[in-house]
């Protein structure tokens, strides 16, 4: 069964790809290093093949990373051959554009907002790639493959272009810019699929290994040079893997004995939370705490 | 275990309250698809509204908006498997003013389940539903005749509904008509059969999704295959490669096969057909290719093949035309459909421009009356007309093909979607 439905999401995929290089003057890719923006790289390849991908990527880096995900990145450009972007939140902070929250539980994340957004003003992005999902979360659900932005970089839920059959409207002014989602039909189980059948390399925080951890708001995280505990919080080692990757301050592994692709696969098919239920502090603020961070422009 | 089944994508349409989202949330609790996390969001705010009950269309209707008002807004898109089939749900508003994202929703289903509240039978939005899934070309319907706990699990109310609906639908197009009768709020026959409605001995809606097949409703007789990107890699390891990336619209595409470029009418033969794995392997072309892979084709000569053209076979071609015949579904609340006024028209990967030269007619969607004296379309009013193009397309009859059949229209100046078309061949 996995077969049929992955050639179908698959070919949907390369098709959006293959639609944006032909209608848009400067696409970009957004790369996190995360799955599903690797998976995303991958079928881009295969979109183009055996021509290059037409279209540089771009990190939105919060400065606030796990390491092995940077050694990940560096060397998936390399091997790709691809242009690397990075937008620096760090440099956005020093710019003054944006103020960093402080405090243990502070995090960069809504920054990454302002930094993706002036840089695409500044490369002139006109289409811009992102991993999404319409299974992660319940914002996201309702979006368009082709998501409109205005010059503010903002998102109307309201008022949604239609989008029919595969007939994608692209047409925009200056200074606004189209997110496209090719990924939006995928689910997690696919993702990981698609990685396994594919054999496609990720950064080793995917599998199950040992790391001192603590917990907080009942998620594990990770103890690293980027967070701060809080008094009464102990670390203590675990066998944990992450579900998702964002910035290091924000993302909480899960106690885990999937080591290989195969045991996430079938960890995947019988998992009874979501991932970002499972991992993101970020998704818990308020019940519509995606859509607000989206509409102002967030990925 | 018998051969693997597509996935399937279907969507859920109906008037307001007739509890589509609600059947959605069944659907995906009673066949365990609901995370944790997600079931226990949902039991938290019902109980913070001081709802008695678990309002599963939580699950669905995402949006602020919608749950601040209790509707659905815009298509939500929910995934889920049983060990027989993988399924995408559009879940479509039913407010007549969202029918615009109705239609985005039903444009690429499988199926349509169209949902009747028992206690009122077919009402209005019923039949602007039916009349759109049937415009739309949706191979399959269900009529999901919801709510029968509310009338008593009532066998004669449910032959009456589809009596009522059976005699209207005469004069639609719909293929292949399903009538379920469920209560989604209780359970009965969306997962497991009713033990209220002995006197029901078709399958539960569940199990007829499992078990629909939908590989035949691909058109494989006409090959026709739009350019959308041309591939020249210009490297040292492939200096002269040149490829027409694409996806087959119908038909089935082979290394050999006899074939002509349109618009230019020069004939070649297919060389070979690429995917990435075939390049990789070293492998010379796949098999075959058809409607939904997306491909690159080689040509045996070397012709000017641009993106916008379109490859079939000599014999079989679509018509080349600059004008028009087809049903328009407006959708812009700004502007109303125009006669002369000039939008941009996408249809497949050809983009062109063009004007409706004459409204036929409007179609009243609760008579099935034309208005042959109409000379203007609103928003989510549907009619009749001829458009004249600044340049030929390559079109089929929508009935016989969705892809070359249907196109869009883009208002210039606001670059708003504001038209859904479906091409009439002339003398049909």
């Amino acid at each position: 069964m996995s077969t049929t439905t992955l050639h179908s999401l698959e070919s949907e995929a390369i098709s959006i790809f293959r639609e944006v290089a032909a209608e848009f003057e400067r696409p970009v890719l957004l790369f996190s290093g995360g799955k599903d923006s690797v998976v995303m790289l991958h079928l881009a390849q295969r979109a183009f093949a055996p021509g290059r991908i037409p279209f540089p990527i771009m990190h939105v880096d919060t400065g606030h990373n796990f390491d092995e995900l940077m050694e990940f990145r560096d060397r998936t450009v390399d091997e790709f051959g691809v242009d690397l972007v990075v937008a620096s939140v760090q440099e956005s902070i020093d710019a003054g554009r944006v103020r960093e929250d402080t405090g243990p539980q502070a995090t960069r994340n809504p920054l990454q907002t302002v930094t993706l957004l002036d840089a695409i003003a500044e490369h002139g992005f006109d289409a811009v790639f992102g991993g999404g999902r319409r299974d992660e979360e319940r914002a996201r659900a309702k979006e368009r493959i082709y998501s409109h932005r205005d010059e503010f970089g903002q998102w109307d839920p309201k008022n949604q272009r239609p989008e029919l059959w595969n007939l994608y409207n692209a047409r925009h002014r200056k200074g606004e810019h189209l997110r496209v989602f090719p990924l939006s039909n995928w689910t997690e189980l696919d993702i990981w699929r698609f990685i396994n059948e594919r054999d496609v390399p990720l950064p080793p925080l995917y599998f199950a290994h040992s790391r001192q951890v603590f917990a907080r708001d009942g998620m594990l995280m990770a103890v690293n040079r980027h967070v701060q505990m809080l008094d009464g919080e102990e670390a203590f080692e675990a066998t944990v893997r992450f579900r998702t990757i964002g910035d290091a301050t924000c993302t909480a592994a899960v106690e885990s004995a999937a080591f290989t692709v195969d045991d996430i696969v079938a960890e995947t098919a019988v998992a009874r939370i979501t991932e970002r239920g499972a991992t993101r502090a970020d998704d818990r603020v308020s019940e519509a705490g995606m859509e607000d961070r989206k509409r102002k422009g967030y990925f | 275990m018998s051969a693997p089944l597509e996935p399937l994508r279907f969507a859920t349409v109906g008037s307001v309250d007739d509890g589509k989202s609600t059947l959605i949330g069944r659907l995906l609790h009673d066949s365990k698809s609901i995370f944790e996390d997600q079931l226990e969001h949902v039991e938290a705010v019902s109980k913070k509204r001081g709802n008695d009950y678990v309002d599963l269309a939580l699950l669905t209707d995402g949006l602020r908006a919608e749950r601040e008002q209790g509707i659905t807004i815009d298509v939500a898109y929910r995934y889920f498997s049983t060990p027989r089939r993988n399924f995408i749900i559009a879940d479509c508003p039913g407010h007549i003013q969202y029918t615009r994202n109705m239609i985005t929703g039903a444009s690429t289903v499988d199926l349509a389940t169209l949902l009747i509240d028992a206690r009122n039978g077919v009402v209005e939005q019923t039949r602007r539903h039916s009349l759109l899934v049937s415009l739309l070309g949706v191979p399959h319907l269900v009529i999901a005749v919801n709510k029968m706990d509310l009338v008593d699990y009532s066998q004669e109310r449910f032959d009456e509904i589809r009596a009522q609906f059976t005699e209207f639908a005469q004069k639609l197009e719909l293929r292949d008509v399903t009538f379920i009768p469920m209560s989604a709020f209780e359970g009965d026959n969306v997962v497991d059969r009713s033990p209220n409605m002995g006197w029901y001995e078709g399958s539960t809606f569940l199990n007829h999704l499992e078990s629909l097949y939908v590989a035949s409703d691909d058109n494989l007789i006409d090959a026709r295959f739009p350019v959308q990107y041309v591939i020249r890699p210009h490297t040292t390891a492939h200096q002269d490669y040149r490829g027409y990336a694409g996806t087959p619209a119908a038909g089935a595409m082979k290394p050999g096969d006899e074939v002509v470029v349109l618009p230019s009418g020069l004939e070649t033969t297919v060389a070979g057909i690429d995917t990435f794995d075939s390049l990789a392997d070293g492998s010379s072309s796949v098999a075959e290719a058809r409607p939904g892979d997306a491909v690159t084709v080689r040509l045996a000569d070397n012709l000017d093949v641009s993106r916008g053209d379109m490859i079939c076979r000599p014999h079989n071609r679509p018509e080349v035309t600059q004008d028009l015949e087809a049903m328009i579904c407006w959708m812009d609340s700004a502007a109303s459909l125009t006669p002369r006024t000039i939008y941009t028209l996408k249809h497949t990967t050809r983009t062109v421009r063009a004007m409706v030269t004459d409204l036929r007619y409007r179609l009243d969607i609760n008579t099935m009356r034309r208005d042959e004296d109409a000379t203007t379309l609103e928003m989510n009013e549907i009619g009749r007309a001829v458009l004249r193009c600044t340049e030929p397309i390559f079109v089929d009859d929508y009935r016989r093909n969705r892809v070359t059949g249907s196109f869009i229209l883009i208002d210039e100046s606001t670059n708003q979607t504001v038209a859904g078309g479906m091409i009439r061949r002339t003398n049909t």
